[in-house]
């Protein structure tokens, strides 16, 4: 019941949104939508907490205790910039960047998207994640031409033509998963497909043609998670997007497409017995961190900064994942939530900080502190939180992935300390100049709503200084899970 | 010793890959939309031979759903949209056509020694044809990287789910219904979401030619 | 395969000679074909044999530099001709010839044949000359490969290489559909174009210098050296021809001269197969313009990838 209700209530959504979205309280609407959604993934989350593994229609539909912290953050950070946008949308809508009927659209997609990450994410069946996956793109790619500038239509279709084409090679990677289940499982019907089936299975299935699948599903999926060298849609896609699109495009997308890839491990790390899948996804983690990391130097738009900060981000969880193992699961997991609620948090600022100074370039942002002290440091705490300083979340997960990094793999411990580093570097002296630096402030001051930033940042704080009982259960068991 | 059904569907093979071939090689814009269409009956007649031969329903269904929207819907969506943005006339200058062609066969030969091992594995029937399918989503690849109009990467992309579709028939008999239904579903709305695009990249560079889509870099 | 007997290479002598001296006529016939699809009455189908018993009438004259080769390559062009069309079966099978030579070593004749054509064209040392063996050299080395490939295709279905063993094997099997043999056919007939000159790779009737390919090289000849090598030229075509009826559409062949009902049947078959391809060949080329030599490499790319095409289906498919 509480998963129908979780799917239900964005696709109504969605319908309702995309018929009414130009009426002065849509944004209200979007809010309490997104609230109800929050109110039956937490319904969700207490079932699974109590029975442990819920199925849903005939098992095509399933929450284990991998995807409910999933699902919980994408409902959590769905209702925050929900919140978020409801402000931020008016302003856009008051300096004339959109209209009534492009405000419309992006209440309707907005849902839509958040509906395909909950199908991607309580899915059994593998066919139909990689469905809500290129939902979740065909959700978005409006969204990020939302301002129809030509630097909009440009990223819009990259991020389009890139992720096509990635997804393309993950639906050959599910048939070739297909192929090999439909020999053990029979491929009469749907079963063959389902993720809890195979992974009963999966020390039987063939390993070659996992092997293989698995080399698919990962440059396909992958692309989405911004693994280097298919990354470039990612920071176009962020930077030319409102500001809400690149937090749930950060906090949400990259997220889901991590999880659809880890499914796919798990399979293939099964079947094969050897240790290519992790071996591939850590080589990617640390190709993509390192180039990201280099990249963030030359970066001049501050929400093109932080989407790189993501690759970087997103190659350190891969790797985490791919080094496998309790402790680097649990750690992967943790940075994968703190990660989702820091980034979307900076870019809340970032929009805000966009919006309050007319520009989105760097060098022309100064003393936020004095333009709107809650910003400025809104923006400051989320940078030191994202650099992995204590006593953040992301200190945290950093430091495990770390030390783990150090027992198990001593080879790519320079590898992260030189991304680290330099990532540091490269953002923190450029946020520092753009909060204290001494500019004269800017005529535009639209009135702040950062108490989703915050939340965002206080939630961060907390689980960089104490890991609820329940959650470090839940991380434990999806660490288990994960093998 | 014949065997008529196999070899209906070897030579539907041997047909969707020439047609990528042809549209690797072709210029003008609309024909290649023709192309793509022909591409679309060809693969919905051999799931339609192989649906008749194997005697699985699902696989007519599938093969109706093919010859509907890769025959049908699809190209009239493109003839309009080509229509509407005054490209009917539209033709992209090809740089250096026979080295395109030979990199296309050697991908074809990449694809075919990557499918060997599967192909061996496979009980199905038609498993030799693994090998075509995927070296159809190969030079889809290869025409969407060298060509730099619009309306011809739509194609590709459509072409590449084309090859996808024939791997999937080919090695497995088809994916489950609901996957398929999901697949076209996307496939139907992306390809909407990409008219609009057009339009919008029309109005914007007043060209549909993508060398205009060159601005976000890093410098 | 091939017996020796005497009996059967008396036959297979008769049959080469005849082929030599029934070349002509394809061509003319061609050129009839064409005539009457442009709405034109047509020079006759003797019109070959009056040029070149004109032209042997002629006074040769040739050039004050020309070296021994130029007068020689007129009949080494004849004679590799001769010799290719001893090992193509037209009307039988049992080639007693064509143990000598397979399918590849035909390729190699043609090269050669070719290769003679080019040094001739070069040898006097005017600008059209060796602008022309240039450019025929061009469309030889592109269309070689794409030959090879056809032969390799052929080859791998019929399991042997030698030409009469290939036809006979697709003469006497049962009906199968090979989507490779398909490709190959148009691949081959591209090539055939290419080779004997024929629109739209190049124009046998222009007098234009600079379009020419195949022109360039002969204009330095006159008289009997010309008959010659209009006369080898024909004979070329004939054995293009052959070789694409025994490779794909070989019904009717006999197996053995000795065998009157099958020859009874391969003659009128032949002519048959020989009057449709012409009458086939005429109606490309007119429906077809010439194309720019430029576009004359994509032309004969697209004539290997259909080849290679055809042999990858064939190892790939098996079909």
């Amino acid at each position: 019941m509480a998963m129908l209700l979780l799917l239900a209530i964005p696709l109504a959504g969605a319908l309702f949104l995309g018929l009414t979205g130009n009426r002065r309280w849509a944004p209200e609407g979007n809010a309490l939508i997104s609230a109800a959604t929050l109110v039956a993934a937490i319904w969700l989350t207490g079932s699974v907490d109590a029975k442990g593994t819920v199925f849903f229609l005939g098992g095509q539909f399933f929450v284990d205790s991998f995807s409910v912290f999933l699902v919980a953050l994408t409902a959590l950070i769905g209702f925050t910039t929900a919140l978020f946008s409801r402000s931020y949308m008016r302003v856009e809508v008051q300096h004339a960047r959109i209209g009534g009927g492009r405000m419309r659209l992006y209440l309707g997609l907005y849902q839509l998207f958040i509906f395909t990450m909950l199908l991607a994410l309580t899915s059994n069946n593998l066919g139909i994640l990689w469905v809500a996956m290129e939902g979740a793109t065909l959700a978005t790619v409006l969204l990020v031409s939302l301002y129809h500038t030509a630097a909009g239509i440009e990223a819009a279709w990259k991020y389009f033509i890139l992720c096509g084409v990635g997804i393309a090679l993950a639906l050959f990677g599910t048939v070739l998963m297909y192929f090999a289940a439909s020999k053990l499982l029979g491929s009469q019907g749907t079963n063959a497909l389902l993720w809890t089936q195979l992974e009963q299975v999966r020390g039987q299935l063939d390993a070659r043609v996992l092997s293989l699948a698995f080399v698919f599903l990962l440059v396909g999926y992958g692309t989405k998670v911004g693994l280097a060298p298919l990354h470039n849609w990612l920071p176009d896609a962020h930077a030319e997007g409102p500001a809400p699109v690149s937090a749930v495009l950060s906090g949400l997308l990259l997220n889901v497409a991590l999880y659809a890839v880890v499914r796919c491990k798990v399979l293939v790390a099964g079947a094969a017995h050897s240790a290519l899948a992790g071996n591939l996804m850590m080589g990617f983690g640390l190709l993509t961190m390192t180039l990201a990391a280099f990249l963030l130097w030359r970066q001049k738009d501050i929400k093109r900064l932080f989407a790189y900060s993501s690759v970087e981000h997103m190659g350190i969880a891969t790797f985490a994942f791919g080094m496998g193992g309790p402790v680097a699961n649990f750690a992967a997991l943790l940075h994968m939530t703190v990660h989702s609620l820091t980034k979307s948090s900076l870019f809340f600022t970032a929009g805000e900080a966009a919006q309050k100074t007319g520009t989105q370039l760097m060098e022309k942002i100064r003393s936020l502190l004095t333009l709107s002290p809650s910003t400025g440091w809104a923006l400051m705490l989320g940078t030191l939180a994202i650099l992995g300083m204590p006593p953040f979340g992301v200190f945290t997960s950093e430091f495990l992935i770390l030390i783990t990094a150090v027992r198990d793999h001593p080879w790519s411990t320079p590898f992260l300390l030189l991304a680290l580093a330099v990532a540091f570097s490269a953002i923190f002296f450029r946020v520092q100049a753009m909060v204290f630096g001494e500019s004269p402030p800017s005529q535009l001051s639209p009135r702040s709503s950062l108490v989703p930033t915050f939340v965002h940042l206080g939630l961060v704080l907390m689980l960089g200084v104490y890991i609820p009982l329940h959650l470090a259960q839940w991380y434990n068991a999806a660490a288990q899970l994960l093998g | 010793m014949t065997n008529l059904p196999l070899e209906l569907i070897n030579t539907c093979a041997a047909l969707l890959l020439l047609l990528s071939f042809a549209m690797l090689s072709q210029r003008r814009v609309l024909t290649q939309v023709d192309l793509y269409a022909a591409q679309g009956l060809v693969l919905g007649v051999s799931i339609l031979i192989t649906a008749w031969n194997t005697h699985q329903p699902h696989l007519y269904y599938s093969a109706g759903l093919t010859l509907l929207l890769k025959v049908l819907v699809l190209p009239f969506i493109l003839h309009r949209l080509i229509r509407r943005l005054d490209a009917i006339w539209e033709t992209e200058t090809l740089l250096n056509m026979p080295s395109v062609l030979l990199i296309g066969l050697l991908l074809v030969m990449f694809a075919f020694v990557l499918a060997q091992p599967i192909s061996e594995l496979a009980t199905t029937l038609t498993r030799g044809t693994l090998g075509i399918a995927l070296a159809v989503v190969m030079l889809a690849f290869l025409m969407m990287i060298t060509r730099r109009k619009a309306v011809t990467q739509v194609v590709g992309f459509l072409a590449m789910e084309n090859g996808l579709l024939f791997a999937a028939a080919s090695t497995t008999y088809g994916m489950p219904m609901v996957v398929e239904l999901g697949v076209g579903l996307d496939v139907l709305v992306g390809m909407f979401i990409l008219g609009i695009f057009l339009f919008h990249i029309r109005e914007q560079f007043e060209s549909l030619d993508l060398s205009h889509l060159e601005s976000l870099k890093e410098d | 395969m091939g017996t020796v007997t005497l009996t059967a290479v008396l036959a297979q002598g008769t049959a080469t000679v005849m082929a030599v001296l029934a070349a002509p006529l394809l061509l003319g016939w061609l050129n009839q074909c064409r005539a009457w699809l442009q709405n034109r009455s047509g020079p006759g189908l003797l019109q070959p044999y009056r040029q070149i018993r004109k032209l042997f009438h002629k006074d040769a004259v040739i050039a004050s530099n020309a070296s021994p080769l130029f007068r020689l390559v007129p009949y080494v062009e004849l004679a590799s001709m001769a010799l290719a069309a001893a090992i193509i079966p037209t009307l039988w099978t049992r080639l007693p010839f064509a143990i000598a030579a397979d399918s590849i070593a035909l390729v190699g004749l043609f090269a050669m044949s070719r290769l003679f054509l080019a040094l001739a064209a070069m040898d006097i040392g005017t600008a059209f000359g060796s602008l022309g063996a240039r450019r025929e050299m061009l469309v030889g080395f592109l269309a070689e490969p794409a030959l090879l490939m056809v032969f390799f295709t052929t080859s791998l279905i019929a399991h042997s290489t030698s030409l009469p063993t290939i036809a006979d094997g697709f003469a006497h099997q049962p009906f199968v559909l090979y989507p490779s043999l398909a490709f190959a056919c148009v691949a081959f007939l591209m090539v055939l174009l290419a080779e004997n000159a024929r629109i739209p790779v190049d124009n046998p009737t222009t007098h234009l210098e600079l379009t020419m390919i195949h022109e360039a090289t002969v204009l330095e000849y006159s008289a009997r050296h010309l008959a010659l090598i209009e006369w080898s030229a024909a004979l070329k075509l004939f054995n293009y021809v052959c070789i694409g009826l025994a490779l794909f559409l070989p019904w009717g062949l006999a197996e053995r001269p000795t065998d009157p009902t099958g020859l009874l049947l391969a003659v009128p078959a032949l002519l048959l197969k020989l009057a449709v391809t012409g009458s086939g060949l005429a109606l490309i080329e007119t429906l077809n313009a010439k194309m720019r030599i430029f576009r004359a490499p994509e032309f004969l790319a697209t004539a290997f990838l259909l080849a290679m095409l055809g042999l990858l289906v064939r190892l790939l498919l098996g079909s």
